[in-house]
């Protein structure tokens, strides 16, 4: 007997449309709508309680949309869950290895879970510990693990069954910028060996060096999506900044900063910067410091910068990121 | 790409094989948190020992030993304070994400539940095992039938059984292990001593005599005393109906427990986990 039409049709790995979901009368998604192109990483990215999570769980068949409908590997998520779960590989938010297993039977037990045979699972467990860096630290339970270590278990753990499609919650939160970097880098082995990811993130340089598209997410609806040199084109080209020495000087250099590129600076006093965008290049930059020269203002740093993803959330939402942070709904 | 629909023996066979999958988990859990089984191994040797060394002297039983009165009591306390381990272990996979990640992937529904009931009666036969050693230690001996011997082992592992539901149900609904902690202990630690566990029950004032009476806590004590030949509690020649028939009124209750904390349980799980 055939499985019922598993259709495939077209490139998209992941197709969501019009998602909502309800957690009381608050809307963690409003009609949620992306795909994700086989073969390439999609950041959903968001500040907590954006919907990011909320529409994991839906994808992966842990939750039901209230409306709307999602395919994965082109199978529907609602209509045939058990099909869907074949076909993917979840890195939950919290690292979820089992803490009194070694993390060699965490593998097995998954295998076994993907009905591989213990056999084939005790192989699979071997080859994947190898691959992440694991093979020593095998036969320890992972309670003994670091950080870094737990989390690229979780992620061998969600290739087990050698998935289509890969989520992967959040990956690096809490983790020290050197197993955020370790991470990251296996993240790209992935990558270039064609793996088809879904990642939801807040850090906006994690989208930036990982996905090859971004979906942008807040209060349950998408706000923006594109390559991340799109989403920056949006912000409209580069910046002149310039950090004041002495904060009583801040007005005029934002007057300077204004008079040259032609548009009213935005001041930070915490951080003594000002910044405001141009379209004249590395002369805007050398005008600027001539005027502050002349008027005898020291500045401690002075350039051009590229627009960030931050920039980007500023300008669409009003608020820097870290801002518009509210509690993730409970589950 | 066409994926094959299991043949029906073959996703039986699955749902066994991941049942046990979760089971064998359950296991080397308990092996590697020895310190989680205090409730069914130190703290009953605990009661044995305190009430049979320090209370026991204190208070009479007609026709035999204070000691041989204790164990039937202590059986019964032991095999109710089981639910908490379940409990306790299902609300931990609850909030530390187990139950997602087991959910992602492709096994045989119920098989979670199920794994967690199957290692929980493994793990009930520990403190079985412990308190009958325990027993015979400080002067407990069996004075029945082998039949009726082995009747009162059977009967305690039916009530183990019927306990884990119990212990599934509360952990389904209650939010996290130490809410279990909490509730367990406001609601089974005096279940447990209202009952003819530790003393008989004709000293208790008038309403807590009747609670204790109809308590199946004092049926299960009753029962197994009745079973193993060691002196019972006196209640008089017109003992109510659960005394008299403690052996059926435990069945009874086991088979309700079952009947109702079963789908409850199973229910409430599905509430929890798919929010």
């Amino acid at each position: 007997m055939m499985h019922p039409q598993s259709a495939r049709t077209g490139d998209n790995a992941i197709e969501a449309v019009g998602l909502v979901k309800r957690y009381g009368d608050k809307a963690a998604l409003d009609g949620v709508s992306f795909e994700v192109r086989r073969g390439t990483v999609c950041g959903l990215l968001g500040p907590n309680g954006a919907g990011k999570t909320t529409a994991v769980r839906i994808l992966t068949t842990l939750a039901k949309a209230d409306a709307g409908t999602a395919r994965v590997a082109g199978i529907d998520v609602a209509d045939e869950p058990q099909s869907v779960r074949r076909r993917l590989g979840l890195a939950g938010q919290d690292a979820t290895v089992d803490r009194l297993l070694t993390g060699r039977e965490n593998l097995v037990m998954i295998g076994e879970l993907h009905h591989l045979g213990r056999r084939v699972a005790s192989a699979r467990a071997d080859e994947l510990l190898e691959q992440f860096g694991l093979a020593d630290a095998g036969a320890r339970l992972a309670k003994t693990y670091s950080g870094g270590m737990r989390r690229r278990l979780d992620l061998a753990a969600t290739l087990v069954g050698r998935p289509e499609v890969l989520f992967l919650d959040e990956p690096t939160t809490g983790l020290d910028p050197r197993a955020r970097n370790e991470l990251w880098a296996v993240l790209d082995t992935l990558v270039d060996e064609g793996a088809t990811i879904l990642l939801t993130t807040q850090y906006l340089d994690e989208a930036d060096r990982l996905a090859d598209d971004i979906v942008v997410i807040d209060h349950g609806r998408v706000i923006a999506r594109g390559d991340a040199r799109e989403l920056k084109r949006e912000v409209g080209g580069a910046q002149v900044f310039a950090t004041a020495v002495d904060v009583a000087r801040l007005g005029e250099v934002a007057e300077i900063v204004g008079r040259e590129t032609g548009t009213t600076a935005d001041v930070d006093t915490a951080t003594r910067l000002v910044h405001a965008p141009t379209d004249g290049g590395p002369h805007v930059v050398s005008r600027v410091a001539d005027a502050l020269a002349d008027a005898a203002i020291e500045v401690e740093d002075i350039g051009l910068r590229q627009p960030t993803l931050d920039d980007v959330f500023m300008t669409l939402t009003g608020a820097p990121i870290e801002e518009t942070a509210q509690p993730e709904p409970a589950r | 790409m066409s994926v094959t629909v299991p043949h029906i023996d073959e996703r039986r066979g699955r749902a066994l094989g991941d049942t046990w999958v979760v089971a064998r988990r359950g296991l080397q859990h308990i092996r590697r948190q020895p310190e989680a089984l205090a409730d069914v191994t130190v703290q009953p040797i605990m009661f044995v020992l305190l009430f049979a060394y320090v209370f026991g002297g204190a208070i009479q039983v007609k026709g035999g030993s204070y000691r041989e009165f204790l164990m039937g009591g202590i059986f019964a306390q032991t095999i109710v304070f089981g639910a908490f381990g379940v409990a306790i272990a299902l609300a931990y996979d609850r909030t530390n994400g187990a139950i997602d990640r087991f959910r992602s992937l492709p096994m045989a529904r119920g098989s979670v539940l199920a794994g967690h009931a199957v290692a929980s009666l493994l793990r009930a036969m520990l403190p079985i095992i412990l308190m009958s050693l325990c027993g015979l230690v400080v002067g407990w001996r069996i004075h029945s039938s082998l039949l009726d011997a082995v009747g009162g082992y059977a009967l305690m592992i039916a009530f183990s059984f019927a306990i884990i539901w119990l212990g599934v149900l509360l952990g389904s609904l209650l939010p996290s292990p130490e809410a279990v902690q909490g509730v367990g202990f406001i609601i089974i630690f005096p279940v447990t001593f209202i009952a003819s566990t530790f003393v008989p029950v004709d000293t208790l004032p008038g309403v807590l005599r009747t609670i204790a009476e109809w308590n199946p806590v004092t049926a299960m004590a009753e029962a197994l005393r009745r079973l193993f030949g060691n002196p019972a509690a006196d209640f008089g020649a017109n003992a109510p109906w659960p005394i008299q028939h403690s052996i059926l009124y435990s069945l009874l209750w086991i088979i309700g427990i079952i009947a109702v904390c079963a789908p409850l349980a199973v229910r409430a799980y599905h509430r929890t986990i798919s929010n």
